[in-house]
């Protein structure tokens, strides 16, 4: 177990940057995930910190050590990638004692290992299966297994989930998450899915074009999104944006028609834009931020997300899920201040 | 009227099902006669073969399938030869010897190709490539002085040395070794294993069909090879078989009943080869459809 920092780390190809300077301090026994849109560096990261791409510029410590010129075995890490890497050829108590060929450990003892995360894995049955008589979930495991064996300092994980189906993904999930509740080992996860960001991280790191957009835990990110990137990568269905421009006294008047009054020292006469994730956005609330005609209804059971036509487009809202407005009923929505995100129109911050 | 609705497309059904059936039958029958006349056409040479092998001299020329007075004499009299035993003795080691290295240095070349990115890379890729386009009989000349030189004239290196790594094994290797997924290298890579053992342990078992088809192809090419064992040897007991088997009878009459019998011995190794490495490609196939 160990602390993880990265320090300024900066990645070309071919002098093409693709990521630009990231910093981060990762604690002890945490479980950090780092997540983004396909292409955003995420993998790359992953891949530095590893050791099996090289560092461009920047250092990476781990528990207090600069890794930058060790090799990946000599770094205390281990790794599964998303399509678990494990040998056809072997068998899973094979696949997993991959892990401890370097080791130097005696054989009782390795096997012994071996046995220990086979139980810790539920997996103690299949030890000399073949993986080409495993199911997807069961391979996702040994792959787990074959990086726990070691007991490195840092685990790293890159989209290991994402060749499972929908189900199973949700399951190995939680897996995931129970596991490092007992092992307690520090973690490094992408993926580009949010959801999977939100249910696992102990702090999320959001990531686009080679930058780090926020840090924080899933709250944080949810509820205080740094930038409009965020607020909409954050959040299913994506929050509404409207663009406004403030009036004297911390009115703003919406592109939609209409004004709202915002409390905060809002510069006069700045363009911005408000953020309200549809579950804030109700029917009757106040204040009113906005009118518009029911196009759509999506019945959830317990709520109902209506369309509400405005000149900017769909906005999305949350509705009662026993009687929901009719469709093509006018229909005047509301959010409560708190709830109400200020971004500035031109650089997409959030301002306070 | 409603039943004979309902009927009407069944019987429908019936005629059409019975209509494609006279030239989808039509079309396996050419297709069987494709391959009879295709089998014919390549069991013949070995039926003659052996049929000569059968046969006294004075018959050989006499095209006749069965012998008129079938004989075992061409064999006993091969095998008695000692010199048939070197030849083949000399033909075991050399097309073994030249297989293993075979397998071992074109999956490394193809391997390093494939896997490594390195300046020159492609430059390299392309010239191993381009050597496929020069043919023997062109490498024959060179290949003879620079044996002259070193002092490799009628010897089993002089023998070995240009078949030793192919372009084309280094070449059939790297498009295999390219399915191989690079996560399962880096996860080796991260497991503390070196280059080398990545290559042997995490690769090399990946690929074994290929390996197996390479085997086969590098076995039967020198098992067979006439043109440079019959130029760098000079001393009979240098003599590949194929060689050897050429120099049965003299100047005035080729023995052909005796190169026949020499021939059909000599197609059992090649037998046993292949059918020891058909069962790892097959069983490569197998392993390759259960994957993913
Ligand atoms: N080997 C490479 N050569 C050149 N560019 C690369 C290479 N690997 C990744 N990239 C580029 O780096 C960027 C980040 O890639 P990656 O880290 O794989 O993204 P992610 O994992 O977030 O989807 C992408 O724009 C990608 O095109
Ligand atoms: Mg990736």
């Amino acid at each position: 177990m160990a602390n993880l920092i990265l320090r300024d780390l900066v990645k070309t190809y071919d002098k093409t940057e693709v990521l630009h300077s990231i910093n981060l301090e990762v604690e002890d026994g945490e479980f950090v995930v780092f997540v983004g849109p396909s292409g955003c560096g995420k993998s790359t990261t992953l891949r530095m910190i590893a050791g099996l791409e090289e560092i461009t510029s920047g250092v990476i410590e781990i528990d207090g050590r600069v890794v930058n010129n060790l090799e990946p075995k000599d770094r205390d890490i281990a790794m599964v990638f998303q399509n678990y890497a494990i040998y056809p050829h072997m068998s899973v108590r094979k696949n997993i004692g991959f892990g401890l060929r370097s080791s130097n450990a005696p054989k009782p003892e390795k096997e012994k290992r071996i046995e220990e995360v086979a139980t810790l894995l539920g997996m103690n049955d299949l030890l000399d299966r073949k993986p080409s008589q495993l199911s997807g979930g069961q391979r996702q495991r040994v792959a787990i297994g074959r990086a726990m064996v070691r007991d490195p300092a840092v685990f790293l994980f890159d989209e290991p989930l994402s060749n499972l189906d929908a189900q199973l993904r949700t399951q190995m999930r939680l897996e995931i998450k129970k596991l490092h509740q007992r092992v307690g080992s520090t973690i490094v996860f992408v993926t580009h899915d949010q959801v999977e960001a939100m249910t696992m991280a102990d702090r999320i790191v959001i990531m686009k074009d080679g930058h780090i957009q926020q840090v924080g835990t899933p709250a944080e990110v949810y509820h205080a999104p740094a930038n409009i990137f965020v607020a909409t990568f954050i959040g299913a269905p994506a929050m509404n944006m409207i663009p406004g421009r403030v009036n004297g006294g911390g009115a703003v008047t919406l592109a939609t028609g209409g004004t709202v009054q915002l409390g905060g020292a809002l510069p006069e006469g700045r363009d911005i834009i408000i953020g309200i994730r549809p579950e804030d956005l109700l029917p009757g609330e106040t204040p009113g931020v906005l009118r518009g005609e029911v196009n759509v209804r999506e019945p959830l059971g317990h709520e109902t997300l209506i369309y509400v036509g405005t000149s900017e487009g769909d906005v999305i809202a949350k509705a009662d899920g026993r009687t929901p407005p009719e469709i093509g009923e006018v229909v005047s929505l509301g959010a409560h201040p708190d709830n109400i995100h200020v971004f500035d129109a031109a650089t997409g911050e959030a301002l306070a | 009227m409603a039943v004979a609705e309902q009927i009407r497309p069944t019987t429908d059904a019936l005629l059409k099902t019975e209509a494609p059936k006279r030239p989808r039958n039509l079309g396996q029958f050419l297709r069987w006669l494709l391959l009879f006349i295709g089998g014919i056409a390549m069991v013949m040479p070995i039926v003659y073969m052996l049929s000569t092998s059968l046969k006294w001299p004075h018959e050989v020329y006499n095209l006749k399938l069965i012998p008129d007075e079938p004989t075992i004499e061409n064999y006993t009299y091969v095998l008695e030869d000692g010199r048939f035993y070197w030849w083949f003795v000399n033909s075991l080691v050399i097309a073994l010897i030249t297989t293993v290295c075979n397998v071992i240095f074109d999956s490394l070349v193809g391997y390093t190709l494939c896997k490594f990115r390195f300046p020159g890379r492609y430059i390299i890729f392309i010239a191993i490539l381009s050597t496929l386009m020069i043919p023997t009989e062109m490498l024959v000349i060179p290949w003879y002085l620079m044996s002259q030189q070193f002092g490799w004239l009628d010897t089993y290196w002089g023998i070995m040395f240009p078949g030793l790594m192919t372009a084309f094994g280094t070449f059939l290797m790297k498009q295999f070794f390219e399915t191989v997924p690079d996560d399962f290298i880096e996860a080796a890579r991260i497991d503390g294993l070196n280059e080398l053992q990545i290559w042997w342990i995490v690769a090399m078992p990946l690929v074994k069909p290929a390996l197996a088809a390479l085997a086969i192809f590098v076995f039967l090419g020198n098992w067979t090879a006439f043109i440079w064992p019959l130029i760098v040897t000079n001393s009979v007991e240098m003599y590949t078989l194929p060689v050897g088997l050429s120099s049965f009878g003299d100047e005035a009459d080729v023995a052909w009943e005796l190169i026949m019998t020499g021939a059909a011995i000599s197609t059992i190794p090649t037998l046993i080869v292949f059918l020891i490495f058909q069962r790892f490609i097959i069983r490569g196939v197998v392993m390759a459809g259960l994957k993913g």
